[in-house]
């Protein structure tokens, strides 16, 4: 078991955001490290779904529940109201249909907790604009023509998303590229500028 | 009472049991094994002198701990390793034999006789339930007709139903060996001959559906098996002469009649169709922590299948963990060296155990 590796530190962030003793989705888990910490240290009753093969084979080799599949094709083989929480961190940019999955989120759980790399960040912006190319940062490293975050979103364009599907915003938080907590929680506009992702817990209206 | 309606007066078991059953009888594994197996998963086969089918997974120290568990393994109802069979007694009269005339059975039938084993144990709840291929059918009945009985279910390289072209193979065995004059229309042991020509074609067909087509051609391409050039007609192909092998050492541990009646069974098996509202109604109730394996060049069940149930078993909300190993051979991949899927299903368990309060 790889309990002694220190969490991912926007893996704290989430995890400080489920109950525990909860029943617990995590899509896009890699080998598994969030599920692992949830059964242990909050007796959750925590899955995960992994697209990549080899990071599946791992988290299962460490007795952790993973079913190989991917978020736009197997959210909907679940039944309604299935779990409490369903976690996608860092993967809704990289969805085929962030919207449907997101529908699906809200569909088999209470609730939704999405974290995402925010475009709206002022090093990006300004990249863009003295550049005039697609900005490259720790984040968003890959070419325009090769990456896999085919979705980029700010902050501001996430509230706008959850506005209009209805979903209420129970909490939010902007952090910085360590998954850090920082300090502008009072305003979107300046979470878009300052934080490098965003962090919701959302619930259906 | 079996699925086909006809009753058998009494059925035997034969069954290996490896390991130590804990005082609280939690720490039980049952192992199914596939249509040609037997229940020597982890020691010699006596009869064929053959190490056992499993012996790389189940042992101390292996995948499925003898250490820690306490495995049984029995051969299925109609098996001719000595459980209840075509070869077995029909009645009474001496040395009449059921043959032909043994009723149909089904995989449901295999588990309900495996239950009846279980029980006979005293256990009331199995840690797992573990099998490839047609284990892994019988892996998914458990599941099905005793969900409250198993802890875990591992069904393998597994299919919920036989297709048109898994009954297909299966036909063209049978039919070859209904084709064997030594066949005499079941009734071979009176004369005391064996339809040896029939089955070792039966088997030879189902083997070309066990392996990848990359395996074969890793293993033997176009190579000639004398290899002195296109000389002659008489020549053979090294996979001609592989599979001759194969068929003939099939015929010295494998009766026909068993052979018939297991390879129906198995085209009888369809979980979906057996549950108005398919495959995730049938799974209703499912309370056991799933794991399925399929092996990427498997055509015979491919990973689509495994992806299936595990989808089937998500929509009853069980707890499912899927994965497909990367493999180039075939179906039988899941008895042979992988250690991929070996390092799988020992976290699998690990896993369960820890959950279950297994120490």
């Amino acid at each position: 078991m790889s309990g002694a590796k220190k969490m991912r530190v926007d893996l704290a962030l989430i995890a400080a955001m489920v109950q525990p003793g909860s029943r617990v989705l995590d899509v896009g888990c890699a080998e598994g490290q969030l599920i692992e910490h949830l059964i242990r240290a909050k007796q959750c009753d925590a899955r995960g779904i992994e697209i990549d093969m080899q990071e599946v084979q791992r988290a299962i080799s460490h007795g952790l529940p993973v079913m190989q599949g991917d978020a736009d094709t197997e959210l909907v083989t679940y039944p309604d109201h299935a779990f409490d929480y369903v976690i996608l961190s860092r993967t809704l940019q990289a969805v085929e249909q962030p919207r449907e999955v997101l529908r699906q989120m809200l569909r088999i759980s209470t609730h939704a907790i999405v974290s995402f790399p925010n475009f709206g960040h002022w090093n990006l912006r300004l990249q863009l604009l003295l550049r005039g190319r697609m900005p490259m940062t720790a984040n968003w490293n890959r070419m325009w023509f090769e990456t896999p975050n085919i979705h980029p979103c700010t902050i501001r364009d996430f509230f706008d998303l959850c506005d209009a599907d209805g979903y209420v915003v129970e909490d939010w938080q902007a952090a910085d590229e360590e998954g850090r907590r920082t300090p502008w929680r009072r305003s979107a506009r300046l979470a878009n500028l300052f934080g490098e992702q965003g962090l919701f817990l959302l619930r259906k209206a | 009472m079996l699925d086909c309606g006809r009753a058998l007066p009494s059925v035997t078991v034969a069954y290996r049991t490896y390991g130590t059953l804990n005082a609280a009888k939690s720490n039980a594994i049952m192992i199914c094994h596939a249509l040609t197996g037997d229940q020597y998963v982890a020691e010699q086969n006596p009869e064929t002198g053959r190490p056992g089918w499993w012996e790389r997974v189940v042992g101390p120290g292996a995948p499925i701990d003898t250490d820690k568990y306490f495995v049984i393994c029995s051969n299925v109802l109609g098996g001719c390793m000595g459980s209840t069979g075509p070869r077995s007694p029909r009645g009474e009269a001496p040395g009449e034999l059921w043959g032909r005339d043994f009723p149909v059975i089904t995989i449901h039938d295999m588990v309900r006789v495996q239950k009846r084993l279980v029980e006979h144990f005293g256990i009331r709840k199995l840690f797992a339930v573990i099998g490839g291929s047609m284990g892994g059918m019988q892996a998914l009945s458990w599941a099905v007709q005793y969900p409250e009985m198993l802890y875990a279910a591992v069904p393998i390289a597994a299919a919920y139903y036989h297709s048109a072209q898994n009954i297909a193979f299966h036909e063209i065995g049978r039919q070859a060996i209904f084709a064997d004059p030594a066949f005499c229309n079941g009734h071979y042991w009176a004369q005391g001959v064996r339809p040896e020509r029939g089955l070792a074609v039966a088997r030879m067909t189902a083997h070309i559906t066990y392996v990848s087509e990359e395996a074969l051609t890793r293993k033997f391409g176009r190579k000639l098996q004398n290899a002195e050039g296109l000389s002659a007609l008489g020549e053979q192909f090294a996979v001609e002469s592989y599979l001759q092998y194969q068929g003939s050492s099939f015929v010295t541990r494998f009766d026909a009649n068993s052979y018939l009646s297991i390879t129906r069974a198995m085209d009888l098996f369809d979980l979906a169709g057996d549950h108005e509202g398919g495959l995730s109604q049938a799974f209703r109730g499912a309370s056991a922590r799933f794991l399925l394996v399929s092996f990427s060049s498997d055509w015979l069940f491919p990973t689509a299948q495994s992806r299936t149930i595990a989808r089937a078993l998500n929509h009853a909300a069980a707890n499912v963990s899927f994965v497909e190993v990367q493999s180039d051979k075939g179906h039988d991949a899941f008895l042979l060296d992988e250690p991929d899927f070996h390092a799988t299903l020992r976290g699998f368990l690990v896993g369960c155990a820890e959950h279950a309060g297994l120490a």
